[in-house]
């Protein structure tokens, strides 16, 4: 054992980034100094912004500074991180420092980038950020009935069940205003089915025409025209809105491009289950910042973590690597009326999503709740008890 | 052979549904009209998903090649 502390800096304090540099830094002790960088210091906690939209809860609730969930002994640097420089070992940042690394994770998450879609800024909403939401939730609030159409503006996006929930939780809200049969709700979908993965899609569709969730599919969306009040697709398609919102197109942050490790929309090539960018032994991604074929959440931040952080120990101390990643997933998925299903899949098992229910939902809210006190910290069990056996589907 | 034509390739065998039709809509997206596209994909879904979409898109279909354990969507932008 070295008697120099490896150096170990963690770009990105969101879910992957703070829970890794926890766990490394419990599991190194003085073996090791981990550093996060963040450019805000402050975590949001993302999945709440859909109940902010909906006016369902406030801001603050989303929201804590990164210092109150890191260890004591991990550092904290407020400032954006602008190069890395794979062979010197160094992040360069935005006020001229620079910090030297062993190991570096890059946990920086994904860019929205509003302005690549023509109109979308100035004739769309969104809930993809706090801000989106908060104005969201003043249009709803304003929204008298006319055609509310939902859609999603480039894949790979975040949280791909959002957009679904969200149909289903704003038709139940149009309903509890008394507006219900004065409007019209549609999900524009990219792909020919409501949801990215098959399964899910033939749990949510039959429910979507029960409400009378209208549903489009192959639409792509290309260009807004705010004046006209359409939304136009890639494949040639126009729809009338009262009321749009937009899942943003996403990209990956600009330090990686500028440092010239990610792809053309500045994801980083990633092994699937090393975690390690490639060509790059002592750099490893998380989250929504990887090239990946899996969904861009929390979730999956939340299981690569451990991974990351059992690797870069092993590596430090000159052990044999004992983990790899299996690309585990776990999302609930809301379908108003007080109910939800979940999501639970890896590379080779695609998910088997039960019908929904209230206790999936019951689940969703007791871990909206609990996340806090538990997922930056390593306290929430991988695998929780599940009260129905895996695999069972209605689909 | 239609593949000599080829404007850009996209290499999607190992990715999983709906991998290789986002891909194919990137590059329908980043070319200009009559490039010809070809899409590898290793993916079950892709056998009706791709030429669903090229239908619904107004593209051109040039060719389905099986090669085994994966199939070659061979497509023109077409507007």
């Amino acid at each position: 054992m070295s008697s120099v502390p490896a150096r170990v800096v963690v770009l990105g304090g969101g879910v992957g980034g703070t829970l890794v540099a926890n766990l490394l830094d419990k599991e190194l002790g003085r073996e090791g100094r981990v550093t996060v960088i963040d450019p805000t210091g402050m975590h949001h906690y993302q999945p709440g912004y859909l109940y902010v939209a909906l006016g369902q809860a406030n801001g603050r609730w989303l929201v804590r500074d990164e210092r109150t969930l890191l260890r004591r002994s991990v550092d904290l640097v407020v400032e954006k991180a602008i190069r890395i420089h794979p062979h010197a070992g160094t992040v360069q940042l935005e006020r001229g420092g620079s910090l030297e690394w062993d190991h570096l994770v890059i946990a920086t998450g994904a860019r929205l980038v509003h302005d690549q879609v023509p109109g979308l800024v100035e004739g769309s909403h969104g809930f993809y950020s706090l801000e989106d939401a908060q104005r969201l939730r003043e249009a709803l609030r304003r929204f008298r009935g006319g055609r509310i159409l939902v859609g999603i503006a480039g894949i790979p996006y975040k949280c791909p069940p959002a957009p679904v929930e969200f149909v289903f939780m704003v038709e139940e809200y149009l309903r509890r205003r008394g507006i219900r049969d004065r409007s019209e709700v549609t999900l524009l979908s990219p792909l020919n089915r409501a949801f990215t993965i098959e399964s899910a899609s033939k749990v949510v569709q039959p429910i979507m025409e029960q409400r009378g969730i209208g549903l489009t599919t192959f639409f792509n969306v290309e260009e807004v025209d705010p004046g006209a009040g359409t939304v136009s697709s890639l494949e040639g398609e126009k729809a009338e809105y009262d009321l749009l919102v937009l899942v943003p197109p996403h990209r990956g942050q600009q330090v990686v491009m500028d440092s010239g490790l990610g792809d053309a929309a500045g994801w980083l090539p990633t092994d699937r289950h090393t975690l390690q960018v490639e060509g790059q032994d002592r750099i490893f991604a998380m989250g929504d910042a990887t090239n990946l074929p899996i969904s861009k959440s929390g979730s999956t931040a939340h299981f690569e973590a451990p991974v990351v952080a059992s690797r870069i120990a092993s590596l430090i101390r000159g052990t044999a690597p004992k983990t790899n990643y299996g690309g585990k997933v776990m999302c609930f998925l809301e379908t108003g009326n007080r109910a939800a299903t979940i999501l639970r899949f890896d590379y080779e098992h695609p998910p088997a999503p039960p019908q929904p229910n209230l206790l999936w939902h019951s689940a969703k809210w007791m871990f909206n709740r609990l996340y806090w006190e538990t997922v930056p910290q390593g306290r929430m069990p991988e695998n929780v008890p599940l009260p129905i056996p895996t695999g069972r589907s209605e689909a | 052979m239609t593949t000599a034509n080829v404007t850009r390739s996209i290499d999607a065998r190992g990715m999983p549904c709906p991998g290789p039709l986002m891909s194919l809509i990137g590059a329908i997206r980043e070319n200009e009209i009559g490039a010809v596209i070809e899409v590898l994909s290793s993916d079950e879904g892709s056998r009706t998903d791709i030429p669903a979409w090229i239908s619904k898109a107004g593209h051109e279909l040039v060719e389905v090649v099986e090669e085994g354990d994966f199939a070659r969507f061979v497509v023109r932008k077409a507007r």
